[in-house]
């Protein structure tokens, strides 16, 4: 009896940390507030380089947020305030002497919706190369073939790079977008609930794609799909009311968790 | 779906308000082609030569001209039929009533001729003779050389007059140099009417106004109507597109944006009467009049910018149309996905490029749209401009090879005003009503070609960022 309430009230297993040169990216102690309304609170962890993370939780956990903090996409939105540290690569991204498009650059990111720019499929994956620098044509063409092959889709394209994006398929229309990320050559990709609007076929591509990419660069992934986060990702964090409850190895996080609440969520019993 | 909508009625109007709809669609549009063929008829018609008569009275005399339209007397006393006459000099009108039961014979002899004329108008009668210094001419061979001779500018013709006959037997010498146009209507045939109609058309679209604008052609205010559109919509374009970006973009969206939103809104519906008060004091006596004591102190006082002219005229207009551009680029804006402004930033571009690139692009037929509206509303706006610049007639075209080329300062015609003024305030009104129909026929052709030209810009950017699909 005793030994049981021992296990239920454990402590929360000691956050995953990753030697330096394993880390990608790591968050310290942050908190994130929109209109003075707490949104994160006192989160920390560390994701590992050339793998994929998953960040699970229910409606308004704040996995998202998270993820637009990495990419400091909150800074459009001057009602956010936030406090603590995010890291690449050792260097905190919200200080002074960050370049805010460069950081951009090196942290991709891909949205729920597909979101093609209202140009040619050429020109969507060539948007991001045309920001940095000029490239002579020869080179630019051979990053976009590269870009649209890593991301699975220049066989189906390479024959209309100049037609229009938007008539690609809805899961044509994501694969684009990131190899459109893929482009700029990126350290780390952030994926938010990447295949929610896609259909089944489309959505094994994605995974596929997510899968074949970790051997590039460090994804993170958001997603509301248990099974999906089960299939993809290495590591897993649960996230609920903007605070961090479980993180570990996937494997552990779904056939073993050590908390209830993290298990209750897991199996439906909690939403 | 027809089976339900089928069932039974529940209301008297349920199956009445289907036609109400199509009913009112019907109206409109009958209206609108009544007015078109209105003015094309009336318009166009003016231009072709008509056929000339000549009527005998039971008084004796004789009467020539051009029959336009009959009239019931009161109490059943027959009918009045107006005759154009022309020969203003000969008995101080150009038109007569005849009531048509007077009227003992009436035909249509081919050697009536109809001259246009520069001082006195038409003339219609015969060609007795023409003469000049060497011979006298009759007949066939008078007719000739004065077709001829009128192939020539009037400056380069041999010196000669006509001798011209009217249908009561008075003569009258006509100076060969004065006449601009001569046509003997009823040996004409119908190609060759075609022809003059053509002509005729060509020269109202390409000449300047004759006869304190009664007679003649419109092209200057083709000309300065259409520069002072363009030049509106050059200044109004970038003003609305950077404030609507303003207020979209760029402001937080609290109460005041709102409130500037509103207030923009209700800019639109000012009359434009007051903003031709605005410019006038404003653009005209306060800037202008600045210029003036700045730049051009020694011609004063006769003013140069302190006056009305194409550039105060227009700078009222693009005032008057900003509201229009402001509200239709916002709404070309809000329309665009806020995914697409993510993507683009989370790809690297700052806040401008993102604008210039994607956003900027994606709002052009939204722009477009806005200044399609201002477009027709300032094409069709006379009250403004009566204050700020323009004139019943310009002696100097805004634009000709005098430096420096344009002539912003200048004051220029307006089909709108020339619309106006050639319907009230000519001494022959009863012969200018068709050049009112004409020109009112040519400002709505004009609108429709600079809003096609807009559409088609439109529609151009639109297929080209493929969202045609």
């Amino acid at each position: 009896m005793l030994a049981s309430l021992d296990i239920a009230n454990a402590p929360q297993a000691p956050v995953t940390h990753f030697s330096s040169e394993h880390c990608a990216l790591s968050i310290e102690q942050f908190n994130l507030a929109y209109a003075g309304k707490s949104a994160l609170r006192n989160l920390t962890l560390s994701v590992p380089r050339h793998r994929v993370t998953a960040f699970i939780g229910p409606s308004g956990c704040g996995k998202s947020t998270l993820l637009r903090a990495i990419n400091r996409l909150h800074d459009l939105n001057e009602s956010v305030e936030h406090s603590g540290h995010i890291q690449l690569e050792g260097q905190d991204i919200y200080a002074a002497q960050m370049n805010v498009t460069e950081l951009r650059r090196r942290v991709g990111m891909v949205f729920q919706t597909p979101n093609p720019f209202p140009m040619s499929i050429y020109e969507n994956v060539a948007f991001g190369l045309r920001l940095q620098h000029r490239l002579p044509k020869r080179q630019r063409d051979d990053i976009i073939e590269w870009a649209l092959t890593s991301a699975a889709l220049w066989d189906e394209v390479k024959d209309r790079l100049h037609r229009s994006a938007w008539q690609l398929s809805g899961g044509q229309q994501q694969r684009l977008v990131i190899a459109r990320t893929l482009a700029v050559q990126p350290d780390v990709l952030l994926l938010d609930e990447p295949a929610s609007a896609l259909d089944p076929i489309s959505t094994l591509k994605i995974e596929e794609l997510i899968r074949n990419l970790k051997s590039q660069l460090t994804l993170i992934l958001v997603t509301h799909n248990m099974q999906q986060a089960a299939r993809v990702s290495d590591y897993t964090a649960f996230l609920h009311n903007g605070e961090l409850v479980e993180y570990g190895p996937t494997d552990q996080v779904f056939t073993n968790p050590h908390l209830q609440r993290t298990e209750n969520y897991i199996t439906g019993r909690m939403t | 779906m027809s089976r339900l909508f089928a069932a039974a009625p529940r209301h008297r109007l349920d199956k009445l308000w289907p036609w109400l709809c199509a009913a009112s669609v019907a109206l409109s549009l009958l209206m609108l082609s009544a007015l078109l063929t209105l003015l094309l008829v009336r318009g166009l018609g003016h231009f072709w030569p008509a056929t000339l008569e000549e009527i005998t009275l039971r008084s004796g005399s004789v009467v020539a001209g051009q029959a336009i339209r009959e009239t019931p007397l009161p109490q059943e006393a027959g009918v009045e039929r107006l005759y154009f006459k022309g020969n203003r000099d000969v008995d101080g009108v150009s038109w007569h009533w005849v009531d048509i039961d007077d009227i003992t014979s009436r035909t249509t002899p081919h050697d009536l001729i109809r001259l246009e004329r520069a001082p006195w108008g038409s003339f219609i009668g015969r060609l007795a003779a023409v003469e000049t210094d060497q011979q006298s001419l009759h007949g066939h061979e008078a007719w000739d050389y004065l077709n001829n001779a009128l192939t020539l500018p009037a400056n380069q013709r041999p010196p000669g007059q006509l001798l011209l006959v009217t249908a009561q037997g008075e003569t009258l010498r006509q100076p060969l140099d004065s006449v601009s146009q001569a046509l003997a209507p009823n040996a004409m045939s119908w190609w060759q009417k075609t022809h003059t109609w053509g002509t005729n058309v060509w020269q109202f679209l390409s000449e300047g106004p004759r006869a304190a604008n009664t007679s003649g052609g419109v092209w200057p205010a083709i000309f300065g109507t259409v520069l002072m559109v363009i030049l509106m919509s050059v200044i109004v374009t970038p003003f609305g597109v950077l404030a609507a970006i303003y207020l979209n973009e760029i402001a937080h969206q609290n109460r005041l944006t709102r409130l500037v939103r509103i207030g923009v809104r209700n800019l639109a519906g000012v009359p434009s009467i007051v903003y031709g008060v605005f410019g006038l004091g404003v653009f005209v006596y306060g800037i202008g009049g600045t210029l003036d004591s700045w730049f051009f102190s020694d011609t004063l006082p006769s003013p140069t910018f302190g006056t009305g002219g194409l550039l105060w005229a227009s700078l009222t207009l693009a005032l008057l149309t900003l509201p229009v551009v402001i509200v239709a680029t916002e709404e070309g804006l809000a329309r665009i996905p806020d995914a697409q402004r993510e993507g683009a930033v989370a790809l690297g571009a700052t806040r401008l490029e993102m604008l210039t690139r994607i956003v900027l692009p994606m709002a052009t037929p939204a722009m477009l749209t806005g200044v399609i509206l201002a477009i027709a509303r300032a094409a069709g706006e006379v009250a403004p401009l009566m204050l700020v610049g323009v004139a019943k007639l310009a002696p100097q075209m805004p634009v000709d090879g005098e430096f420096p080329y344009v002539h912003l300062e200048r004051k220029f015609m307006h089909l709108g005003y020339h619309l106006f003024d050639t319907a009230f305030h000519g001494e022959d009104v009863q012969a200018a009503m068709p050049l009112v129909y004409a020109t009112a026929l040519l400002l709505v052709v004009i609108i429709l070609v600079l809003n096609l030209t807009a559409i088609f810009l439109r529609h151009y950017f639109r297929r080209q960022r493929g969202s045609e699909c």
